[in-house]
């Protein structure tokens, strides 16, 4: 990965108030589903540092472009093309190299490919929903898709979520699995959701939203929005003794 | 007031949400045709070294009820105690063993299962060895930030007393909730979100 040394620090401590709780009441289905007892804490040993890395080898051309990674031939999906791009990064900073980023959204009408979808906004024939892509030796990463619509959901009798992306992110350790979501700059269901709520911080919040970016459009063809990702930094081991083996 | 240190803040969480699988397990939802095959459906293959073993269960929610619409990565070492990572510097791991396995939840019953090899022991950051262990993360519609488990293995009874792990746990009757059930090469393993027997979470 990158210049570095194979990387065996321990990662640094999750800041569990910056995100949300496991107990959020406003995000019904969080009641019956979130742990009630303390969590057992210790500092990471190699199961913990180690995990799985995927090569750029297994992805497929249209892997990054959901406009056209399920379209037939010479179709493609209705909506707004929008190009999403930005850096997958640490806490401390560092581009995150050769990392997976898996994603999937709505349709441009706010409807899920998935039999559990039963929102009556029509399936688009053209767009299945789903991409990935593997960061590059700095951590940039860039995929192709419609922005989503917002879509109803039966949390209250009339609650929408803004449009978004849900990202699944790898980094080098098995600590570091993370899944979130971006949301997009300018949206005013954001701050009325109950799952943006389950963030308490407003800042925390701002760091899902991603930001138009006009300097990465393609004239005449799509518009593009900004989204970095930020995973759990590695602690120095500059100053330890490592012992044999760890 | 003193120099700002600089750090960024991790990206926060958010639920993976009921369509999780269209991201992370396309054809297991229907989605043919845009990946060969979902990532993790396959750990082994006819050349791994090792005891395979399947280890299946559920996820079972305050009510008593197992989760339909869970998804489960597991991350292990391989037969010699081995990660298969980059960050692995002990030696090379079984090239034939991924290590690492991503299922669905069953849509009807919840129930999850891999098929897997026995791993190895892998030491803790003092050098005494850990008892042979396999890593789970659990996400959900309903759970804001993946859930950490481990899953240790019910025969081994000395090497789980003295496991390191194990042993921080201050209440010794929910060890339990951590150690699988046998069945021959079978292990079955329920995780529970709530209630008394409320499976031991991981802050790691
Ligand atoms: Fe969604």
């Amino acid at each position: 990965m990158s210049n570095d040394a194979p990387e065996t620090g321990a990662f640094f401590a999750r800041d569990r108030e910056w995100h949300p709780k496991p107990l959020t009441p406003g995000y019904k289905t969080s009641v019956l589903r979130s742990p009630q007892k303390a969590l057992l804490s210790f500092d990471n040993t190699i199961s913990e540092i180690t995990g799985p890395t995927f090569g750029h080898s297994m992805l497929g051309e249209l892997d990054n472009d959901l406009i056209h990674n399920f379209a037939r031939n010479g179709e493609s999906a209705i909506g707004e093309r929008i190009v999403v791009h930005g850096r997958l990064l640490d806490e401390r900073g560092r581009g995150v190299a050769g990392a997976l980023l898996e994603f999937w959204q709505a349709n441009a009408g706010g409807r899920y490919r998935h039999k559990r979808d039963g929102y009556l906004a029509p399936l688009d024939p053209n767009f299945g929903g789903c991409g990935r892509t593997v960061t590059d030796e700095r951590g940039f990463y860039a995929f192709r898709t419609v922005r989503p619509g917002p879509y109803p959901w039966p949390n209250g009798p009339n609650e929408w979520r803004p449009a978004h992306i849900h990202f699944s992110v790898f980094g080098h350790g098995f600590a570091q699995r993370l899944i979130t979501q971006m949301y997009f700059e300018g949206d005013p269901l954001i701050a009325r959701c109950p799952i943006v709520r389950t963030i308490n911080d407003p800042a925390a919040i701002c760091q899902l939203t991603a930001a138009l970016d006009m300097n990465a459009t393609v004239p005449m063809d799509a518009l593009a929005y900004k989204f970095d990702i930020v995973l759990r930094g590695r602690r120095s081991t500059l100053f330890e003794n490592r012992l044999e083996g760890n | 007031m003193a120099q700002p240190l600089d750090y960024l803040k991790e990206s926060p969480s958010q639920t993976a949400g009921p369509y999780v699988h269209i991201g992370c397990l396309p054809n297991f939802c229907g989605i043919a045709g845009v990946y060969p095959a979902d990532l993790g459906h396959s750990m082994v293959n006819a050349r791994t070294r090792g005891e395979r073993i399947t280890l299946s269960g559920r996820i079972i929610d305050g009510t008593g009820t197992p989760l339909r619409d869970a998804m489960v990565e597991i991350w292990q070492a391989d037969a010699a105690g081995l990660y298969n990572s980059p960050s692995e510097t002990r030696g090379t791991a079984d090239p034939d063993f991924t290590g690492w396995g991503r299922q669905a939840a069953d849509p009807e019953t919840g129930l999850w299962r891999f098929e897997t090899i026995r791993p190895g022991p892998v030491p803790f950051p003092d050098g005494r060895l850990q008892a042979p262990h396999i890593s789970v993360w659990i996400v959900a519609r309903g759970i804001n930030l993946g859930l950490n488990t481990r899953i240790y293995f019910p025969e081994n009874e000395a090497a789980n007393a003295a496991d390191p792990v194990l042993s921080r746990i201050e209440h010794k009757n929910r060890v339990p909730t951590l150690i699988a059930r046998r069945d021959g090469a079978a292990y079955s393993h329920d995780i529970h979100l709530q209630g008394d027997a409320e499976t031991v979470f991981l802050d790691i």
